[in-house]
This record gives C-alpha cells, sequence and structure tokens, in this order.
C-alpha cells in the first residue's frame, strides 16, 4: 500500500488514482487526493503529532474537523506560513510542509515534558499565583513562558496573498450542508428564495457515515448546483452571526490548493452575507470522556474513528476499545469491527446498555462491558492498554481493573449540539437532562435550526426539520431526540485515593478535573470567572469539545444543577479568522485614501519632505541642495520674515454659508458676533463645543449680503461641517440656511513677507493694494496672475500677508506664477509655518488644545461676545472655569537659549526630587526661532501667566531644564507687521 | 450590525451611519435660566434604558440627514424611524 500501512485497499472518498506527497517534521510521506492531513497522516501510522500547550504531554489526534484541539501544525513556511492550523480541517496537497508546535526540539524529545513531571507545580491560577511578583520579574518569565508555550510561529515578511471581501444579500442563508442543511436549501429554493447554502468542508453532504445516504445527498447537491437562485459556498465557515441577521463568513478559496493555485484567485474571501431568513444546520460536536490519561495519542473521539475508517479508508487502530455513555459510538465500533479492526470491547457506562444497537454489536460477536468504564490508559507514544472496572450505582469504582491491550481507545461523552452561531444570535439555550446538551430555544432574530443541532439522532428527522425550516413551514423540533438514559459521572472517578493520573478536559489548554474542582475551592464559582481562572475553552478551539463537561464538573464540586451553573458566553468567531481576510484589500496604498493638493506634482519636483495631516500630503519643508531640516526650515522662516514666503495653504476647510440666517447660524456657532461684517470684511472666529471647550477656528469673509465662506482648520474639516449640519437639521431646523463644502473646489496660496504687496501688485492690476484701500482683514475679487481670483489679506504668520483663493483647476497656474525667478519668492512648508505662528504666540488647534481647554486657558477672552448666546457659553460661566488652577498658555523661555524643548515634556514647579509630584503643566509647541536666534516654547500651566515665582522645571530623561513663564507673542506683540 | 431603514434612502448597513446618542434632548431656550445643576444635566445626563430607546442617528455616509430611531436596547430591533421634527409614532415624546 505504498508505505501508507493503516490504508485500507478500497472504499473512502479519496482517489488512490493520485497520490501527494507532503512532509511532516521533515518526513517524506504520501497520502491521497481527498485525504486530509490528519487521515494522511493516520494512514502512515503516525499518531503523535504534537505536544500539548501547559504540560507538553504527547498528543495525537481526537477528531476529524473543526472542533480539533490537539493536532495544530505549523504550515508552509516564511511570509506564508500558519501557525495552529488543524490537522483534521487541512486538505492535502502536493508538496504541503506541516510541523508540529509546542515542541522543542521535536515531538518526540521535548524539553518541555519536564512541565509534565512537575505538573503539581503547575495547578490552576498558576500564572496569576506565581507571577504576580515581583512586577519587574514578569518581563523575564514571560521569555520563558512564550518559548514554552510555543503557540506556533508568526509569518515572516509581508503577507504575499490577497485575499477579497464579498457583500451578499439572500432570503434564506442555510449553514452547513448536511442532511438537514440540503433540505433545508432546497426546500427554499424551490419556493423561490435566493439562497445561500454554506460549509465548511470541501463538499457539501455532511458527514454520514452510510454510503446510501451520502448517495441520496449527492442528488440533492446536483439539484441545488443547476439552481440559478442558490449559491453553493464550500470551504466556508459562517463564523459570527451578528445583528438583524447579517452574518460573517470565511471562504478558503485556495488553501487546499497550495502552491498550485491559479494566480487570479484570492486566497480567502470574507463574506459579509445579509440574511432575511437564517436556517442553521450546523450539526453536533461529539465529547470526548473524562478519564485519567485520556488524552494519549491513539485516544479518539468515536465519531472520528469511524470517519476515519469510512471516508478515508483509514484504520485508525488495529485493537480498539470503544468505550461510551450513549448508543451512538456502536455504529462506529461496527463500522471499525467491519473494516477488520479487532474490537476488544465496547466499554459502556451504562448498566443497562440494552437496546437495538447494542444488540447489533452483540450479534456482531463484539464484547460489550455494561456498566464498565476506561479508568486508565498507558503508552508514551502512542496508547497501549486500557484500563477498565465496573462501575457502582452511585458512580464509583468497584471489584478489579482489568487491562486490555490496544492501539486505539474510541471514546464517546455525548453529543454538543453546535448552537454556537444561535447563541451569538441572542438565542437562549436550555439544558436538557434527557439529552445531557444545552439545546437552542428562543431567538430574538428570523433564525430556525434544523437537525442535530436541534438533537435530531436520525437522518430522516434531520431532513424533515430541514425541509420544515427551509419552507418556513412549523416542525417538530423534538424529532428524533435519543434519550441519553445515562446516569454516568462526568468525569470517571480515579482508581486510587492517591487520584493518580490527570483526567483532561479542555485538551488544548490542558485544563483537568482536578483543575476545575480546585478553582471551585478557591471561590471560582461563576462559569465565567472559572473560565478566565483555568483556561478552561479559552483556546483557538474555544472549548467545543471540553466545556459542557467542564461545567457539569463544576456544577458537581458546587451541588448545583447545570443550569444554575449556565454557560459562558459564545462570542465570535466560531473558528479563527486570518487578519489578511479581514484587512482584504485595504492594505498597502488603498488602506486609506491619499488627498492631494492641486499643486502637488510641483511640491513634488521641487523635492518637498511631506507631512500627513489627516489623509492630507502637505509639504512639510522643501530641502535644497543638502540641506537638513533644520537648516531648511530655518531659512524658510527667514525668507518669509525678510522677503517673501508661498504656502500651498489649499487643505484648509472651506465652507459656503449661505441664506437668509446664514448670519444667525454664525452668531451662535461662534463666540464673536457677526452683526455688523460687511461684505468685503473677514473676522477671525472661535467654536466650542457645549462643553465650552475649544473645536476649532477660523476666518470667515462676508462675499455679500447673506453669503460667507468660512475656513477651517484642516484636519476639522468634515468635523466641522457636520457640526454646522447637525444643529441645523436637529436644533434650528427653523434657520434658513444651505452649507456647502468648498474644500476640493478651491485651492488657497498664501504670500507671506514684507515683499509681498509688491509682488502681489506686479501679477494684479484690478486690485487696489494700497493699505487703506485694502486694509488688514479685508478681502477684494479681481484677476491674480490673469486668473479669477479672490484675494484676502490675513495672516497666520505675523507678516503682511494674503491668501489668493482661486478654482482648483487654476491652482497650479497661480503658483507657477507666484514662484516665477523674477518674483524672488520662498516656497515654505508647514513646519516653518508652525515656527513663524508660534513665534506670533497664535495657538494651533490640536497642538495647543486637546478638546479640554476653553478660551479663557487661552486668554482669549477678548473673542466672547458678552451680547448674545453662542454654542458653550453657559458652560464657561461654570466657577470651576475660573479655577486660578486651571492649566492657562503661556510662552516659555529655556534658561539655555539652545536648548529646545521636547514636545510633550511635563512641567514641574520645583526641580524633580526623586519621589513622584503632580506635574503642573506640559509644553505644547516648542521649536528653534532663527528670527529671534533661540529657543521658544508654548506651554499650558496651572495659574498660566499669573504663576509666581515664573520659574519652572522640565525634567528630561538626563537633566531638567529650568525655563521661566512670559508672554507667548515672542515677535511684534503688537502686530505693527502684519497690519502695515 | 443593525440594518437602520433611513427615512430618505431606506434600509442601510449600520456602518453608513452615526449615532447621535438619546433623542428629543432640546437646547435650552435660555441657559443663563438655568443653574450650574440642571445646565449638566442637559449637558451630559442621558438615559440608558434597557429596552425601547429613542435616538438620533445620521446618515452620515449616505443623504446626510438626521432623522430619529426607536431601538430595543435589549434586541436591537427598530421599533420605528421617523424623521426630524416629527413625533414619536408611540407618542410621548415631549
Ligand atoms: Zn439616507
Amino acid at each position: 500500500m505504498t508505505g501508507q500501512p493503516y490504508r485500507l485497499a478500497e472504499g473512502g472518498a479519496i482517489d488512490r488514482s493520485r497520490p501527494v506527497g507532503f512532509s511532516f517534521d521533515g518526513r517524506r510521506y504520501t497520502g491521497f487526493a481527498g485525504d486530509t492531513l490528519a487521515s494522511a497522516l493516520l494512514a502512515n501510522g503516525v499518531t503523535l503529532v504534537g505536544r500539548s500547550f501547559k504540560y507538553h504531554r504527547p498528543r495525537g489526534i481526537l477528531s476529524a474537523g473543526t472542533e480539533e484541539p490537539n493536532a495544530l501544525v505549523q504550515l508552509g513556511t516564511g511570509a506564508r506560513g500558519i501557525a495552529n492550523a488543524k490537522a483534521t480541517r487541512v486538505e492535502l496537497h502536493e508538496g504541503l510542509v506541516a510541523s508540529s508546535v509546542n515542541c522543542w526540539p521535536g515531538p518526540r524529545c521535548d524539553l518541555g515534558a519536564l512541565n509534565d513531571l512537575a505538573h503539581r507545580l503547575i495547578p490552576a491560577g498558576f500564572y496569576y499565583k506565581t507571577f504576580m511578583w515581583p512586577h519587574r520579574g514578569w518581563h523575564f518569565y514571560e521569555r520563558l513562558i512564550r518559548r514554552m508555550a510555543g503557540l506556533g510561529r508568526a509569518p515572516e515578511g509581508a503577507d504575499p496573498d490577497r485575499y477579497e471581501r464579498m457583500n451578499a444579500h439572500c432570503d434564506v442563508l442555510v449553514v452547513g450542508a448536511g442532511p438537514a442543511g440540503l433540505a433545508a436549501a432546497r426546500a427554499a429554493a424551490r419556493g423561490g428564495s435566493r439562497v445561500i447554502l454554506a460549509d465548511e468542508r470541501g463538499l457539501p453532504g455532511g458527514t454520514l457515515p452510510d454510503a446510501a445516504d451520502t448517495g441520496r445527498l449527492g442528488e440533492t447537491t446536483a439539484e441545488l448546483e443547476d439552481l440559478d437562485n442558490v449559491r453553493i459556498l464550500v470551504r466556508t465557515t459562517v463564523t459570527g452571526y451578528f445583528d438583524h441577521n447579517f452574518l460573517i463568513a470565511l471562504e478558503r478559496v485556495t488553501d487546499h490548493l497550495g502552491p498550485h493555485a491559479p494566480a487570479h484567485l484570492p486566497r480567502q474571501r470574507l463574506w459579509r452575507i445579509r440574511a432575511g431568513r437564517v436556517v442553521l444546520a450546523t450539526g453536533a460536536l461529539e465529547r470526548p470522556l473524562v478519564f485519567a490519561n485520556n488524552d494519549r495519542p491513539g485516544i479518539m473521539l468515536a465519531s472520528a474513528a469511524r470517519a476515519y475508517v469510512n471516508r478515508f479508508a483509514v484504520l485508525p487502530g488495529r485493537r480498539a476499545v470503544v468505550v461510551t455513555d450513549n448508543d451512538s459510538a456502536y455504529g462506529a465500533a461496527l463500522d471499525l469491527h467491519r473494516n477488520g479492526v479487532e474490537i476488544a470491547a465496547v466499554v459502556d457506562l451504562r448498566r443497562n446498555g440494552e437496546g437495538g444497537k447494542p444488540a447489533e454489536a452483540r450479534a456482531a460477536g463484539l464484547q460489550i462491558l455494561a456498566g464498565h468504564a476506561v479508568v486508565d490508559s498507558r503508552g508514551r507514544r502512542r496508547v497501549r492498554t486500557a484500563h477498565v472496572a465496573r462501575l457502582d450505582d452511585d458512580g464509583s469504582l468497584t471489584g478489579p481493573v482489568r487491562t486490555l491491550s490496544c492501539d486505539l481507545i474510541a471514546m464517546s461523552g455525548g453529543w454538543n449540539p453546535a448552537v454556537h452561531l444561535f447563541s451569538q444570535a441572542g438565542g437562549r439555550l436550555r439544558y436538557d437532562e434527557a439529552l445531557r446538551a444545552f439545546l437552542p430555544e428562543g431567538a430574538p432574530q428570523a433564525v430556525r435550526c434544523a437537525g442535530a443541532i436541534n438533537g435530531a439522532a436520525d437522518t430522516a428527522s434531520c431532513i424533515a426539520q430541514g425541509r420544515a425550516a427551509g419552507a418556513g413551514e412549523p416542525d417538530d423540533r423534538a424529532a428524533g431526540r435519543v434519550e441519553a438514559a445515562s446516569r454516568a459521572p462526568w468525569a470517571v472517578p480515579a482508581r486510587n485515593r492517591a487520584g493518580e493520573g490527570r483526567r483532561f478536559v479542555d485538551f488544548q489548554n490542558d485544563v483537568t478535573s482536578a483543575d476545575i474542582a480546585l478553582a471551585a475551592r478557591e471561590g471560582y464559582q461563576s462559569v465565567e470567572h472559572l473560565k478566565r481562572y483555568t483556561t478552561l475553552g479559552m483556546g483557538t478551539d474555544q472549548g467545543k469539545t471540553g466545556n459542557v463537561a467542564g461545567l457539569a464538573i463544576l456544577a458537581q464540586t458546587l451541588g448545583l444543577a447545570i443550569p444554575e451553573v449556565g454557560t459562558t458566553t459564545f462570542r465570535p468567531p466560531y473558528d479563527p479568522v486570518t487578519f489578511g481576510a479581514i484587512a482584504g484589500r485595504d492594505v498597502g496604498r488603498l488602506a486609506d485614501p491619499v488627498r492631494r493638493t492641486p499643486i502637488h506634482r510641483w511640491h513634488e519636483e521641487a523635492g518637498a519632505v511631506f507631512e500627513d495631516v489627516g489623509q492630507w500630503k502637505r509639504p512639510f519643508y522643501y530641502p535644497q541642495d543638502g540641506e537638513t531640516k533644520h537648516g531648511a526650515v530655518a531659512r524658510e522662516c527667514l525668507a518669509v520674515r525678510n522677503a517673501a514666503g508661498v504656502m500651498d495653504a489649499s487643505t484648509l476647510g472651506k465652507i459656503l454659508v449661505c441664506g437668509p440666517d446664514a448670519r444667525a447660524l454664525l452668531n451662535r456657532i461662534y463666540t464673536n458676533a457677526w452683526d455688523r461684517l460687511e461684505a468685503g470684511r473677514c473676522r477671525y472666529g472661535l467654536m466650542l463645543g457645549e462643553d465650552g471647550m475649544v473645536l476649532d477656528d477660523g476666518v470667515t469673509a462676508c462675499l455679500a449680503g447673506n453669503r460667507f465662506l468660512t475656513t477651517t482648520t484642516t484636519g476639522n474639516a468634515s468635523r466641522v461641517f457636520a457640526w454646522l449640519e447637525e444643529w441645523l437639521q436637529t436644533e434650528w431646523p427653523d434657520l434658513d440656511v444651505y452649507l456647502t463644502s468648498l474644500t476640493e473646489q478651491l485651492a488657497t496660496v498664501a504670500l507671506a513677507g514684507p515683499n509681498a504687496r509688491e509682488i502681489l501688485a506686479a501679477l494684479t492690476d484690478d486690485i487696489d493694494l494700497e493699505p487703506d484701500a485694502f486694509p488688514f482683514m479685508a478681502w477684494r475679487e479681481g484677476r491674480v496672475a490673469g486668473l479669477p481670483a479672490r484675494v484676502f489679506r490675513v495672516s497666520y504668520t505675523g507678516e503682511l500677508s494674503y491668501e489668493i483663493v482661486v478654482p482648483a483647476g487654476d491652482a497650479m497656474d497661480l503658483w507657477t506664477a507666484l514662484t516665477g525667478p523674477e518674483h524672488a519668492v520662498t516656497p515654505f512648508g508647514t513646519e516653518a509655518m508652525h515656527v513663524l505662528r508660534a513665534e506670533k504666540g497664535y495657538l494651533m488647534i490640536g497642538q495647543e488644545t486637546d478638546g479640554t481647554v476653553t478660551p479663557l486657558d487661552l486668554d482669549m477672552q477678548w473673542i466672547l461676545s458678552r451680547k448674545k448666546d453662542f454654542i458653550g457659553r453657559r458652560s464657561l460661566a461654570r466657577p470651576a472655569m475660573r479655577d486660578p488652577l486651571r492649566k492657562r498658555l503661556v510662552g516659555l523661555e529655556t534658561g539655555d537659549p539652545a536648548t529646545v524643548l521636547p514636545e510633550g515634556a511635563q512641567i514641574l514647579a520645583e526641580p524633580p526630587s526623586g519621589v513622584p509630584e503632580a506635574m503642573i503643566g506640559h509644553v505644547t509647541s516648542s521649536y528653534w526661532s532663527p528670527t529671534l536666534g533661540r529657543s521658544i516654547a508654548l506651554a499650558l500651566v496651572q495659574g498660566g501667566r499669573d504663576r509666581e515665582p515664573p520659574t519652572v522645571h522640565v525634567p528630561l530623561d538626563d537633566r531638567t531644564v529650568r525655563a521661566s513663564i512670559r508672554d507667548p507673542r515672542f515677535y511684534d506683540p503688537d502686530g505693527v507687521r502684519m497690519n502695515g | 450590525m443593525l440594518l437602520i431603514p433611513c427615512p430618505w434612502c431606506g434600509a442601510r448597513d449600520e456602518s453608513e451611519f452615526t449615532c447621535g446618542g438619546e433623542a428629543h434632548i432640546r437646547r435650552p431656550a435660555d441657559p443663563d435660566a438655568l443653574d450650574d445643576a440642571h445646565w449638566a444635566d442637559y449637558l451630559f445626563m442621558r438615559a440608558n434604558p434597557k429596552g425601547s430607546h429613542r435616538e438620533r442617528w445620521c446618515h452620515s455616509h449616505g443623504c446626510g440627514r438626521w432623522f430619529n430611531v426607536e431601538r430595543d436596547t435589549v434586541t436591537h430591533g427598530i421599533v420605528s424611524v421617523y424623521r426630524m421634527g416629527e413625533p414619536p409614532p408611540g407618542g410621548d415624546g415631549s
């Protein structure tokens, strides 16, 4: 059998004509097309696939599906490496490379297994108990823990794959394509509904063991594939169920093809589905039994053993002990037996293991040990023996322990309906004592459950429920339920008083029944606390196999009924989603839009260094001939102060405010009065939140009687627009005002410096620039460089300055004309602008303000009208706003003029003395001022300029800088230059 | 993700909208008539009911209009939507 010693000669849904080569832990193996990595490893006799998370115990393959807690592997290498892939769900492809996780140097010899010997030192809550002190020690412990824990390796380098996001709408979404789901999809489709049918496996048809049933389902699948109103998504896990029937599903488009995937396909798609109705046909997951050493390689779920032998034609062992507390495992025993596995015994925890299934097994010659339990196992890398004892009526062990040799223990501890999505949808669960399971009950959304999720145990009931749910007809939810007559213990008792042998409940996180009992004794009696303390159910499998047994053991310890303990919250995702799929195409250049001004190309060609301001790219400075940033900014500042500079200010927000009540709106929004602003004039305005804190500032010009052009800061353009709209629509619908954003339609170029008037005069012949005709804070319309323009005489640099506004399409022509060699104008960037405004003590929104700063803190009482109400005014009247200890804006001068303080530095009243002390403020802006030849800073400091003494201390990493408080206007405090 | 029926555009995903919090809180006509405690009430205090809640929402990535939504905070079901200035369908909007 081509080196696959555990492969059957015939049967199974694999293609023996297509061998597939792969490697695991560096060794080459062969499987067949149709295999999963898990089935191919079993076919090759590999049962030890990794080590457990905490104790590094040898572990094998527990399941055949998504619930797998043990068989996690590292897939691929480099940038395509995938950590913690479930071997039970990885479809085999040629050249697949996989390796164990959680072990070093390898799974057969793992140094971390020393933890297993020391397990008495690692009880529940170990991390909390041990690493609490000293807190500096955590850094040391953490490195060791990470190394030992070995949660797989993150991919190295940028993700080379492409991911897509799909939005879909449907009348009916059916989750799960087993018998119930297929019936639901067909019934809904035949009724004319648009249907999406999603299943996590590679083929519809579910996990039925019987070939005849599978054949019938194939016919249903074929019918659905032919219908135009049905979309079948395979390899698609519906992983999140949100409000209003919005669900998220991950489609693994090419993962199963590996490097042979066609280039035009994305690796995965994230589906965002809005469904009219949802049918959950998600099935049920089998529970392991809890007995001593129930975690050895070779111990697996009975349903998994059955799936390997039937679907993959693989013998999971040659001599099996089947142990169960319900009827379902008898089918596994019979199927194993039929395929040549010797059944050492079927161990049934129930005393009354009679009825159809056991009788059938007995007829086939199988030995049934009713009222017995497997109490222990032996075997290091693979189970060698099962130890069986009789169970008393009260659930305790009695009589001698028999040893059965075996290389497979197939176990069934009952079934958990897969209610995860139902619970995410807000559905209530009910614990059913007879079924020993949580069942779906009422739901606030349009969702129905069908099949094994309702506890149905036979195919006919599943199909009937599916058909009814798909058609939207009533059904019998209780159909097909089989009582778990079992009073079997949730955890099989220990063999002796010493309680030897750990009984695992959560295999992935190594949580044992003793851990749960200990946590309960220590007071962790809420299931939510238990979970966090013991880490039960907190692995990547989210406790799909272990949670119910875990909370049953908690209930038992506390002497409560299971419904009184309840379940933890089921949260999305049902199964992990890759970050790549979540990001989709929103990566790299497409992560966020980039906004460029119409002059951008010129800046680029001039070698500008750009700064991101929101989504805008703004020239930061223009280095020339190897200049440093410091040198370039100093040159640009001095050019503005001594000659003329030009800056692209197109990113400023521009809002056209017009309508009969435009002036009334400005009066309510801005702190100052707008009644007397005439056409042709501008005014600086400050707007506050209703809490009195500064929101934004900018200049507004009156274009005509009730037409205004308002400017906002670059970063707040859309926020201010939304702010005005909100007030107009919600509070003042009586105001007749229209707002239009012109931010991108208009471009603004600021021309600043003592030569500005002379330069502008050369470019216009229809605007009178004489100071009397065109004073400060006025605007004029005319032609500049032959272009229709509005010219605003405003200044943010403190120099004589004009802001020239033209349609965006003319901006490049205007800029080119202004920067022509005949004018000797220096382009300057945002950093020079910041320095120039700081020299003037002007505030910058977002730098001097942070949402906690009032106009009073900024010494801007002058801008607060006393004659009208405005947003935020009442809040300024609160006594706390006048607290003398509020931080207020000041200038700071360092003792050493060469020292430039870091922005954000904390300010103290006294030099630091070694004990913690309260800071009295912080540096908001700080620069080297080329104009003054020294450093300057703005700061918010308690008491502001009234502070006595005016000396403060700024502790830095290596020293403390002394500074003195002063007027924030460092340069031309009376504004002679800009008014000139 | 909620599916919100904008009264102007129809049902759209929640990601197109901005929630403006509790509805029907009027700005006092004369703020000076309020003492600090009452002003703080207007400014900061909001209902947080379990069950039916009236909220303002804006279709910010659509038509840009504000409107009112009555939503059940337990089931997240939308009971009704109505335009600004309209009385709530259930009455008692004050
Ligand atoms: Zn709308």
